[in-house]
């Protein structure tokens, strides 16, 4: 048993980085991400970790030293928000197609412009196509058995990709929960020692990292990333099998709530989803059958398993806390491509909300029932994609 | 020559064989050729120093020729050969002429 503490989503994942004990860090601070690294760099001070601390001059450079350092073989963690997301774009792609497995605390902020710093999933969406793994979080406890779950993921032979862990900016990243750390030694054992395929620091057998690849070769590699990409699907279930021995908490490629019998369904990431479950609580005790599925493994994308549990229901709104202009939202896309894989399906509706750290009600969950629930009875859609939550 | 298929290939585009460029031809990129004129050729080893290439052959310790698949045409052995007398022992001239 662990030890059950107040802290924020930010202190759980430096906690967590303490724990894990990576070889090579690399740092730079952006809003609301920065208190990951900043209580890591005070833990690199008290000689608390074995860690090497990489302070860079922009997140391209940081990523940058990320994939360096791990093509040496180290095991290797870093943290950002949005615009440091954005500025690592490039380099995301260099350690993917590298196969290279790094651990990334992403703090879901709003991309610019209009500039602000609060949550919304802008962020890790753009970087949906970048060849991550990405896993997300309603909480802090989430992020943090997350974290933990993603260096054995990331790092598994059939996988050797790097990961991103998402959690919602201040909402969760500043906000104090009660929740519980696990031992140290625990941990420890948990993610076992690290042994990289190709460690450029093996004198013995030189390799060349990032060569020229022209097209008689280029498609075949990129084949081999996918299917390992893919199979990050079974080691995320494998992983988490072993992580419920340790902790006791199950977590699987979503979280399905009151989804078995459910007439009508949210699909909802993140914190969110937290509110919305209250709500669905409410339909229930007034004999609607109302449920949520809460994606977690994002890339990914568990088509199969999520088009199976929303097979019975009638209709379904995806809520996205980001938006792709001119098209539906990014999980939207997700949830209509996993739905084609069954004859029977539920009718589906978009809402964007929350974006820019708007705050997401229950009365807004609850609306959006409301319409599913008429939708079920007389399948008349008013509209497929609109925003909700702004003034009109 | 048999290309590999996408599971024999070593994950992320790593090459695992150590100075495999060398059975890579990269000499048809060349526009100026060098040529060797031996009168006027001392012996100092600085076209072999300065060769980003490793284009020179050198055989028990003389410089011999260069290794066409690899040359660049770059033209550093000519510019920096000493030669004798003024004369240069590297000349450049343009391929296919
Ligand atoms: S031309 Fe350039 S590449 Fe060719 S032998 Fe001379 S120095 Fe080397
Ligand atoms: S630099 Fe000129 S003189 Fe010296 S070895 Fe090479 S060719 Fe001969």
């Amino acid at each position: 048993m662990g030890k059950l503490l107040a802290v924020t989503g930010n202190q759980a994942m430096a906690e967590a980085m303490r724990q894990i004990n990576p070889d090579v860090c690399a740092a730079y601070p952006i809003t609301p991400s920065t208190e990951v690294m900043q209580r890591f760099s005070s833990f690199v001070a008290d000689g608390a970790v074995d860690t090497e601390l990489v302070t860079v001059e922009s997140e391209h450079s940081a990523m940058s030293a990320c994939i360096g350092a791990a093509a040496a073989g180290g095991r290797v963690m870093t943290a950002t928000s949005s615009q440091g997301l954005a500025l690592m774009w490039e380099m995301l792609h260099i350690a993917s197609g590298n196969r290279i497995p790094i651990v990334l605390t992403l703090v879901n902020r709003a991309l610019s412009a209009p500039l602000n710093i609060h949550g919304d999933h802008s962020d890790s969406m753009g970087a949906r196509d970048c060849g991550w793994i990405q896993i997300y979080s309603e909480n802090g406890q989430e992020a943090y058995d997350n974290l933990i779950q993603a260096v054995r993921i990331a790092e598994h032979e059939d996988v050797r990709l790097p990961a991103m862990v998402c959690m919602d900016g201040f909402i969760i990243s500043h906000s104090i929960e009660s929740m519980e750390y696990l031992d140290d030694q625990v941990v420890r054992d948990f993610i076992g020692s690290f042994t990289p395929t190709y460690p450029l620091l093996d004198n013995d057998n030189p390799v060349t990292y990032g060569p020229l690849v022209l097209p008689d070769y280029f498609i075949e590699f990129k084949k081999a990333q996918h299917e390992a990409t893919m199979a990050a699907r079974d080691v995320t279930l494998e992983v988490a099998k072993d992580f419920a021995k340790i902790s006791g908490r199950s977590y699987g490629l979503f979280e399905d709530y009151k989804l078995d019998d459910a007439d009508i369904a949210l699909v909802i990431l993140n914190s969110a989803a937290g509110t919305a479950k209250d709500v669905v609580d409410e339909f229930r005790n007034k004999g609607i059958k109302a449920g949520i599925l809460k994606p977690r493994l994002f890339r990914p994308f568990p088509y199969e398993e999520v088009g199976d549990a929303l097979k019975n229901t009638k209709a379904v709104a995806v809520l996205d806390r980001s938006d792709s202009y001119g098209g539906f939202g990014p999980g939207y896309m997700e949830i209509a491509s996993a739905l084609m894989i069954n004859s029977s399906r539920p009718i589906l509706i978009n809402k964007i909300y929350g974006l820019g750290g708007r705050d997401f009600f229950p009365e807004h969950a609850g609306a959006v029932l409301n319409e599913l629930k008429e939708i079920a009875a007389t399948g008349n859609v008013k509209t497929f994609k609109e925003y909700i939550g702004y003034r009109d | 020559m048999k290309l590999k298929n996408w599971k024999e290939l070593a994950i992320g585009s790593v090459v695992p064989e150590a100075g495999n460029a060398d059975s890579y031809n990269t000499g048809s990129w060349r526009t100026f050729r060098p040529a060797i004129i031996e009168e006027n050729c001392i012996q100092c080893l600085f076209c072999w120093i300065y060769c980003p290439d490793s284009s020179i052959i050198v055989e028990e310790e003389k410089m011999v020729g260069f290794d066409y698949e690899h040359c660049k045409g770059c033209g550093i052995c000519a510019d920096v050969c000493p030669g004798k007398k003024g004369k240069k022992a590297i000349e450049m001239a343009e391929e296919g002429k």
